[in-house]
């Protein structure tokens, strides 16, 4: 079963990495798709042999690195909806994709990125998990750079990488701490750590997941990550990258002293908030789902901070099928009103395509959290092991997620209240059949995975009615608000609800632009005392200054020598007097 | 075997004064593959410490032997010094280069080899004092027409001066000890405890100039920068090394007791160099300056490495030192190849290489995330157990740890910053009908990409061959 394991993660990095050679486009296409269908197949193998293998990859004398993988069933379940969604986003992007011609490296870099994250995901070894959560990185770097014509591109793709990898710096030094104390990297093998240092490594990986999962206080990358092409938000967003920092604290969370989760509560809490109130403000398709899963996120997080990793990981789950679909089906809108996917033109009628909107709805509802799609059954269980857990962290995830239930409810509506029902233009377009299938799948995954709740690997507190009522109130609650608004004055935007607010909300509280600038002139003035002491002082002064001294020194010399005979008597009478003068002094000294 | 180490550094030289005489590249393609081959058999019948070795009289009164041997640590070196020799005569007969530029190539490959294989101290210092002057040489006849002779008189001052106290630290250890068999010194412990912070002392400052350890790093940018392509590539893959392998066999190895002691102060020097070279990289305007200034960042993490004196930590040095041997001789090979098609190195002038030369960028874009040490690729084992080593010695070292660790972010940011500009934007002026990446040219990079990929997926063979050697 062992090979399953390890084809599971071969098979997408060989397609990658042979499908940046690859030329032909149809080659590509077929290498593109099979490769997460392959994966697919192993991981629903893994998911019932659970196979677990490990080889020694690096021996560094007091401790080894493996190449280890658990295919515990949650982690296969992950694995699963890590798979699926790259594989519907493959099959899209054949169609979303058919005229660039950086189809293939594209199509090679997403697999690449499936493989990285099942690293992620498998690895039993932190500093093999490294490797996968890196690559991640980089992939997502190359994918938000692809559009080569943007001139926002590259910039959002180097702000991607850098802010995850400014995280990664945390990261590294948390599992370093660990690994010295533990005497091992693998995560199964982590014994008792004494609590001060589990303590400072936990909090340092925090950090690095922090940043990898765009929670506050590094949630600036995500929303510029747009520039990449639909279909890579869609990786991003839904089972990939920014679920992997929640899925890493879910696999660390025996490690954690309990006293700290509330540190985790904090980020959760600020981030479910925060993003659902610029979610609410955004101004475009894309900025809202962007906002919306850094609110997502923080549900996971939340239910980290309650000590109950298989809610966060139920949630993940959820959320990969609600996520992938929005992010999907919000590309075939925009290009079928043919905008740059601005709230303010972005207008279709839900007759024009049926199965845009009613893919659209569902989702949105699930991300609401309508029963009986998963949104629901998800949210519940954390909140349920939030409001069973009785610690401080409890309350503030508990009262914080339902604030965050309204504005879910909220900004899901305002989002479909926009495109759906202010026109728009009337014929009738079909969605591609490569994108058809993508959104077919995800709709019924969304109203199945509820399921979950019944059947399946995880262990989730049972359903609590009176919490039920609560968070559904919570929801009606959310959509009553922005309703009223829009039955009052149908031509503005529901957003105004937020006063003045309004504009700092839509711009993420200016927290990108104040980071971007901080980082600047921090680096700038860094940058400039780094040159002047190394160019100057070390290598002008002290180094050329050096030889020139010693020129001079030279040509004084020269020149002293060049006297006519009366400066040699003079010279001559001084050096016999100076010669004197010390022998005389060096004999008193000496009696 | 023996023949084997004899072949590996007589056949460059051989081919250094037959290339010169007849004027053909050829030759030198032939012997530099020739000494490749012969490294690339040693490891057959090989056992833990030394594999083989052979020891010939020269000039006994002067304890100068003919001492070769081979041993986990230093046959990587030579065998990296060999293929980079291989693919450097490769690329000047496919440029038509000069055939006594091919000579001078031969003769440093031959002299670097020497001084990785030599087991006789005296032997040792010769060997490095030879690579000097054909490298001298290369940079200053081959080197950028306005900066090629302040900065091959700056190369050769600095390294002499380094030399020279390398040399006193050598005779000192060979006076305490009576013999000048390095093998034999390590093995009983190295130098007496009272001359050992002295012997390390003098060792160390020869061989920090030529690692480049900050603050004697100051030849390292010119000299790179003025040097042609070629000479770049050697600098970065080889003479740096022989720096970082003085460091850790010689004077590690004869002054154990003095490494330790000292230990403190190369590591801060290392972190600052870290930290001030990576600041220094974010304004360079110039590629070829930047990659050369990185070397300094890259270098560092091998003396931090090697400075906190854990298995872990000499391990890790040893093989980010390898490491930065394939990574930045091929940035320097592919900044080469960008700066003859646009004829200019200045950042600002440059934009768009995805889309002028995708083949050129990929490559590009691949070698920067292996230099800012991406895991998966070579340049990360080194480098994170640099950290794992500074956090393993507890303390203050965790402070520099984390330094380290920042440092690895400065160094993505700098490389993503020379991306940005070389490959992103709108094609530049310079760029317009770019040529095409040749198969000669992918022919000399492709076995680099492929140890830096190897090296980054199966990182321990080539650690328990480190494990195995002599320390």
């Amino acid at each position: 079963m062992g090979f399953f394991a390890w084809a599971l993660i071969g098979l997408p990095a060989a397609a990658g990495l042979a499908g940046l050679l690859i030329r032909r486009r149809r080659a590509a296409a077929w290498s593109a798709v099979l490769a997460p269908l392959f994966a697919l197949v192993c991981s629903i193998v893994c998911f019932f042999a659970n196979p677990f293998v490990a080889f020694t990859l690096a021996d560094f004398g007091s401790i080894r690195v493996s190449a280890a993988l658990d295919l515990s069933p949650t982690a296969s379940a992950v694995a699963i909806a890590s798979s699926l969604v790259t594989l519907l986003v493959q099959l899209y992007s054949v169609s979303y994709l058919r005229d660039d011609s950086r189809y293939g490296p594209f199509a090679a870099q997403v697999n690449l990125f499936l493989a990285a994250m099942l690293v992620v995901v498998a690895a039993d070894d932190l500093v093999f998990l490294l490797i996968g959560w890196e690559v991640m990185g980089a992939c997502s770097y190359l994918l938000i750079a692809h559009y080569a014509k943007l001139p926002s591109a590259p910039g959002s793709a180097a702000k991607a990488f850098l802010v995850t990898r400014f995280g990664d710096v945390a990261f590294v030094l948390g599992v370093m701490v660990l690994g010295t104390a533990a005497g091992t990297f693998r995560i199964s093998e982590i014994g008792d750590v004494s609590e001060g240092v589990a303590a400072a490594a936990m909090l340092l990986i925090l950090f690095g997941c922090i940043g990898k999962s765009a929670q506050f206080p590094l949630q600036i990358w995500l929303p510029p990550a747009m520039a990449g092409p639909t279909p890579v938000s869609a990786l991003i967003h839904a089972a990939t990258m920014v679920a992997a920092g929640a899925y890493v604290l879910t696999r660390l969370l025996p490690v954690w002293p309990t006293d700290l989760l509330v540190v985790v509560a904090l980020v959760a809490a600020i981030s479910m908030l925060g993003a659902g109130l610029c979610a609410f403000a955004a101004t475009d398709v894309k900025g809202v789902l962007a906002w919306s899963t850094v609110s997502q996120v923080g549900f996971m997080f939340a239910a980290v901070a309650v000590a109950d990793p298989d809610a966060a990981l139920f949630h993940l789950l959820s959320h990969a099928g609600f996520k992938a679909l929005l992010f999907l089906t919000a590309g075939v809108i925009i290009h079928q009103a043919g905008t740059d996917g601005s709230l303010a033109t972005t207008r279709v009628r839900p007759s024009s395509s049926r199965l845009a909107f009613w893919a659209m709805t569902l989702g949105l509802a699930a991300m609401a959290g309508i029963p009986p799609l998963g949104g629901f059954y998800s949210k519940e269980a954390i909140l349920g092991a939030a409001y069973e857990s009785a610690t401080p962290a409890g309350v503030i995830v508990f009262w914080a997620g339902i604030g965050a239930g309204i504005l879910t409810a909220a900004y899901s509506a305002r989002l479909w209240l926009l495109v759906f029902w202010r026109g728009g233009a009337k014929e009738r377009a079909t969605v591609p059949l490569a994108q058809s299938i993508g959104l077919w799948t995800l709709t019924g995954v969304i109203v199945v995975v509820g399921g979950l709740y019944f059947a399946g690997p995880l262990e989730v507190p049972p359903l609590h009615l009176d919490l039920m009522v609560l968070m559904l109130i919570a929801v009606l609650g959310g959509f009553a608000v922005v309703g009223d608004s829009w039955w009052r004055d149908r031509a503005r935007d529901p957003a105004r609800l937020l006063g003045r607010t309004r504009a700092a909300f839509a711009r993420g509280l200016y927290a990108e632009a104040l980071a971007g600038k901080a980082t600047r002139t921090g680096a700038r003035a860094a940058a400039g005392a780094a040159s002047a002491l190394d160019e100057h002082l070390v290598d002008q002064i002290l180094v050329e200054g050096s030889a020139r001294a010693t020129v001079a020194a030279a040509h004084r010399t020269d020149t002293g020598h060049r006297g006519g005979l009366v400066a040699y008597l003079r010279l001559s009478v001084a050096g016999t007097l100076v010669i004197t003068a010390c022998a005389i002094g060096v004999s008193l000294w000496m009696s | 075997m023996g023949l084997m180490l004899i072949a590996a550094v007589a056949l460059p030289l051989v081919g250094a004064a037959l290339s010169w005489w007849l004027r053909r590249n050829w030759i030198g393609v032939a012997s530099a593959a020739g000494s490749f081959a012969a490294l690339a058999v040693l490891p057959l019948g090989r056992g833990d410490g030394w594999w083989h070795a052979v020891d010939l009289a020269w000039a006994p009164s002067i304890h100068l032997d003919f001492s070769l041997s081979v041993d986990g640590v230093s046959w990587p070196l030579a065998l990296l010094t060999a293929l980079l020799g291989l693919l450097c005569c490769v690329h000047n007969a496919h440029k038509g280069a000069s055939s006594t530029l091919t000579a001078l190539l031969l003769a440093v490959q031959a002299a670097s080899i020497a001084v990785f294989l030599s087991d006789n101290l005296i032997l040792f210092f010769i060997a490095f004092e030879a690579v000097l002057l054909p490298m001298w040489a290369i940079v200053y006849r081959y080197g950028d027409e306005a900066t090629r002779r302040h900065a091959a008189a700056k190369f050769a001052l600095f390294t002499v001066t380094g030399s020279l106290l390398m040399a006193t630290g050598l005779f000192v250890a060979v006076a305490d000890t009576g013999t000048a068999d390095l093998g034999e010194i390590i093995a009983t412990g190295g130098v007496s405890a009272d001359a050992s912070l002295l012997v390390f002392t003098l060792l160390a400052a020869g061989f920090a100039v030529k690692a480049p350890l900050w603050p004697l790093h100051s030849w390292l940018p010119d000299a790179h920068t003025a040097a042609p392509t070629v000479g770049s590539v050697l600098l970065a893959g080889v003479l740096l090394k022989l720096g970082t392998y003085g460091l850790i066999r010689v004077a590690g190895g004869l002054a154990p007791h003095g490494a330790a002691d000292a230990a403190p102060v190369l590591a801060i020097l290392a972190a600052i160099g870290i930290i001030v070279a990576s600041l220094v990289c974010l304004r360079l305007g110039e590629l070829k300056r930047l990659i050369a200034y990185s070397s300094v960042g890259h270098m560092g993490f091998v003396v931090l490495a090697f400075a906190t004196g854990t298995e872990a930590g000499v391990r890790a040095a040893l093989f980010a030192n390898l490491a930065h041997g394939l990574v930045t001789p091929l940035l320097f090979f592919l900044a080469g190849a960008v700066k003859d098609r646009a004829h200019t190195g200045r950042l600002v002038d440059l934009g768009g290489l995805r889309l002028a030369a995708p083949a050129l960028a990929g490559l590009l874009g691949f070698a920067a995330f292996a230099s800012l040490g991406l895991p998966g690729l070579a340049g990360f084992w080194g480098e994170a157990f640099t950290v794992y080593a500074a956090v393993e010695r507890g303390g203050a070292w965790i402070a520099l740890a984390a330094i380290a660790a920042f440092g690895a972010f400065l160094t993505a940011a700098y490389l993503l910053r020379m991306l940005r500009r070389v490959s992103h934007g709108p094609v530049a002026p310079a760029f317009e009908g770019l040529g095409a990446v040749s198969a000669i040219e992918f022919a000399t990079w492709s076995p680099l990409v492929a140890a830096v990929l190897l090296l980054g997926l199966a990182p321990g063979p080539l650690l328990d061959l480190f494990a195995t050697g002599v320390l």
